[in-house]
């Protein structure tokens, strides 16, 4: 069984802000980390390739600057047998459509698949778009927003999140998952001999050269969308507190500036 | 352009079963692809031989051949419309009315044909109708190829997905196969230059973006509940019902449903489509506290939700959880009642019209966003609360 991971780096916080005078990100400063839904999508695809048993393999797989091989060390020392950075200049400025087209390029190159774990959205982007992008680029069915995979044979059972609660899908492989963390889920951090030994585990930079493209798909001139401007959110008005003497005093102060500002 | 490479059809008929418009037949013991196809694509994703290749000419298109605005409805099975369907079709009126164009919904389900009278009159000029026991509950390998199909033939210029699970699940798929731009999550939408404008959050709502797609059509939005206001509806508006044949045969999915596990929920109201929201943090469960937010929410009118620690704690059901990993709100009024106001909390919560918040820790994050605050105990404070509001409504 060939199952593949995809891992994004992602600046680790949430806290970015818009530099005024470029209108572009800051970014410099902010430590990289891999996304944690990623994280959770790795982690289960290692739990099902040990189910899987004797033969079954784990390639972590990411698009990005050469940095991002550090995400790539970390899915190696979380328990990935390879792993694969997709990286080259004419990559970069891909949006969600040229990023799935990329990756799903490289994960035919790797032959045939029976599984790809992505995490249901990166933190940085939040579109939850690349993975069913590149379900429908390599014609897999996909099952987006699982929380729990069992694997038996060649169908996974998946616990999935719906607008209304939870479905339960059978899916035979190959498929696409795309993964959240349930509430429960606490992420591994690899011990310093996992790390130690990922640094000798296969790890390899492909450019575009090595998967089968079509140049004009890729990076920013691939991407129909474009971003015309980034800017900080308009903060709210600044709030007002309030300070009765007693609890019945604040209540009717709260309820009076509700009322009049027709709130109530 | 579709074409099948009858040498290499080995007649397993999967593609005739997939067809949601019925128009691929056998001849002797290969697949024909007859009259009436809307190049969807779902016979080219389950062909096991790579027999069916569909070529798109994305590239140097007359970008002039696409109008209208289109709105993909979401119900709930046969019971009735999700409201931001309603939010869109308003906010599709007000971009057709800079376009000069018209707005057309798109209504898939079982039993839902009753529904497009209401569209119209929540500002739809056509309703398109496909109706089919395999529509009956959302999934991917049925309406995707629909949309997909409908979009190839009708050639609209913008199309508007909620960002549901549902929306958010489909709106991608379709945005692959037909080589178009989409933006996620969008919480405003405007013309500029003829083209649209999408504004969206990224980095968890730290930044705003405003995103175009200039050489592509249509332009694909999924769009917040919640954010776009729905106008008011008029019985009088008319428009058009068009009925779609879909033929969809289900044992060619390759997901199958085994069970429905739907989350019990607090009131008739559902959390998305609240106007007031009391929610409670981990302060609210470790004391049992929300049986006096179940009060408030009672007298005011609203509904109970919480943060993550809340559900984590297993306190309260996830259908309820506001933030990130839960459901986006924008009520006109929300209660956040001893909730820290993380950041994953505030990006399911800030884009509330008015946010109180009551908090014992005068550091606590929350007071950030609150228009109103309350420094103090929750267990006093709430049941004054409820005292007053009674006392002024004269319950």
């Amino acid at each position: 069984m060939l199952i593949i991971a995809c891992v994004k780096q992602v600046p680790d916080t949430s806290d970015v802000k818009v530099d005024s005078a470029t209108g572009t990100l800051v970014r410099e400063g902010v430590p990289a980390v891999m996304n944690p839904f990623d994280q959770f999508a790795l982690e289960e695809g290692v739990r099902l390739r040990d189910a899987a048993g004797e033969g079954a393999e784990i390639v972590a797989l990411s698009m990005g600057p050469p940095q991002a091989r550090s995400a790539l060390m970390k899915a190696l020392a979380l328990g990935a047998d390879r792993a694969i950075l997709l990286t080259d200049r004419a990559f970069a400025g891909a949006d969600t459509w040229a990023t799935s087209y990329t990756l799903a390029r490289a994960v035919g190159a790797l032959g045939k698949i029976d599984l790809i774990m992505c995490g249901l959205q990166a933190v940085d982007g939040d579109t939850a778009q690349t993975g069913p992008e590149m379900a429908q680029h390599l014609r897999l069915p996909q099952v987006t927003y699982a929380e729990r995979v069992t694997l038996d044979g060649k169908t996974l059972t998946v616990k999935r999140q719906t607008d209304t609660g939870y479905e339960i899908v059978e899916v035979r492989m190959p498929a696409l998952l795309t993964c959240t963390p349930p509430a429960d889920f606490v992420p591994s951090t690899p011990p310093f001999s996992a790390i130690i030994k990922a640094k000798k585990k296969p790890y390899e930079e492909w450019g575009a050269e090595k998967i089968n493209t079509d140049a004009d798909k890729l990076g920013l001139k691939g991407s129909p969308t474009q971003v015309k401007r980034v800017f900080s959110p308009p903060k709210r008005g600044q709030g007002v507190m309030l300070e009765g003497n007693s609890a019945a005093a604040v209540a009717g102060e709260l309820f009076q500036v509700l009322a009049k500002g027709g709130v109530l | 352009m579709i074409t099948l490479a009858a040498e290499k059809c080995i007649g397993c008929v999967k593609c005739v079963k997939a067809c949601p418009f019925g128009v691929i037949v056998m001849k002797g013991k290969k697949a024909v692809i007859g009259d009436g196809c809307t190049l969807c694509g779902a016979c080219e994703q389950i062909c096991p031989v790579s027999a069916i290749t569909i070529e798109r000419a994305m590239k140097d298109i007359d970008l002039t051949q696409y109008s209208g605005v289109w709105v993909v409805a979401e119900t709930e099975g046969s019971q009735r419309v999700k409201n931001f369907t309603f939010e869109l079709l308003g906010k599709g009126r007000e971009l057709t009315d800079i376009l000069g164009q018209s707005v057309s919904c798109i209504l898939l389900g079982n039993d839902v044909a009753k529904f497009a009278d209401t569209l119209i009159h929540h500002g739809a000029d056509s309703v398109f109708i496909g109706e089919s026991e395999a529509l009956s509950r959302y999934r991917a390998e049925a309406f995707a190829p629909v949309i997909t199909g409908l979009i190839s033939r009708y050639k609209p210029c913008i199309v508007l997905f909620g960002a549901t699970h549902a929306g958010r699940d489909l709106a991608p798929r379709v945005a692959a196969s037909l080589e178009l731009g989409l933006t996620a999550d969008c919480t405003g939408l405007s013309i500029l230059d003829g083209l649209l404008l999408q504004t969206r959050p990224a980095f968890g709502g730290n930044i705003m973006a405003d995103i175009i797609c200039p050489y592509t059509r249509p332009q694909m939005a999924t769009v917040r509940p919640n954010v776009m206001k729905k106008m008011e509806p008029d019985a009088k508006r008319a428009g058009e019902k068009i009925t779609v044949p879909v033929k969809i045969d289900a044992s060619s999915f390759r997901i199958v449903l085994k069970e429905i596990l739907d989350s019990p929920q607090t009131g008739k109201v559902k959390i998305d489509e609240a106007d007031i929201i009391v929610s409670g943090g981990r302060g609210v469960c470790t004391n049992g506290g929300f049986a006096l937010l179940e009060e408030l929410a009672g007298v005011l009118g609203g509904v109970v939700g919480c943060s993550r620690v809340a559900v984590d704690l297993g306190c309260r059901p996830k259908s309820v959880q506001v933030g990130q990993s839960g459901t986006t709100v924008s009520p006109k009024l929300y209660v956040a009642v001893g909730i820290s106001g993380s950041i994953q909390h505030q990006v399911g919560m800030k884009s509330s019209d008015t946010i109180v918040a009551i908090n014992n820790d005068p550091a606590a994050p929350i007071f950030q966003v609150a228009d109103f605050g309350i420094i103090g105990d929750y267990r006093a404070i709430i049941p004054a609360l409820v005292v007053e509001v009674k006392k002024n409504r004269g319950g």
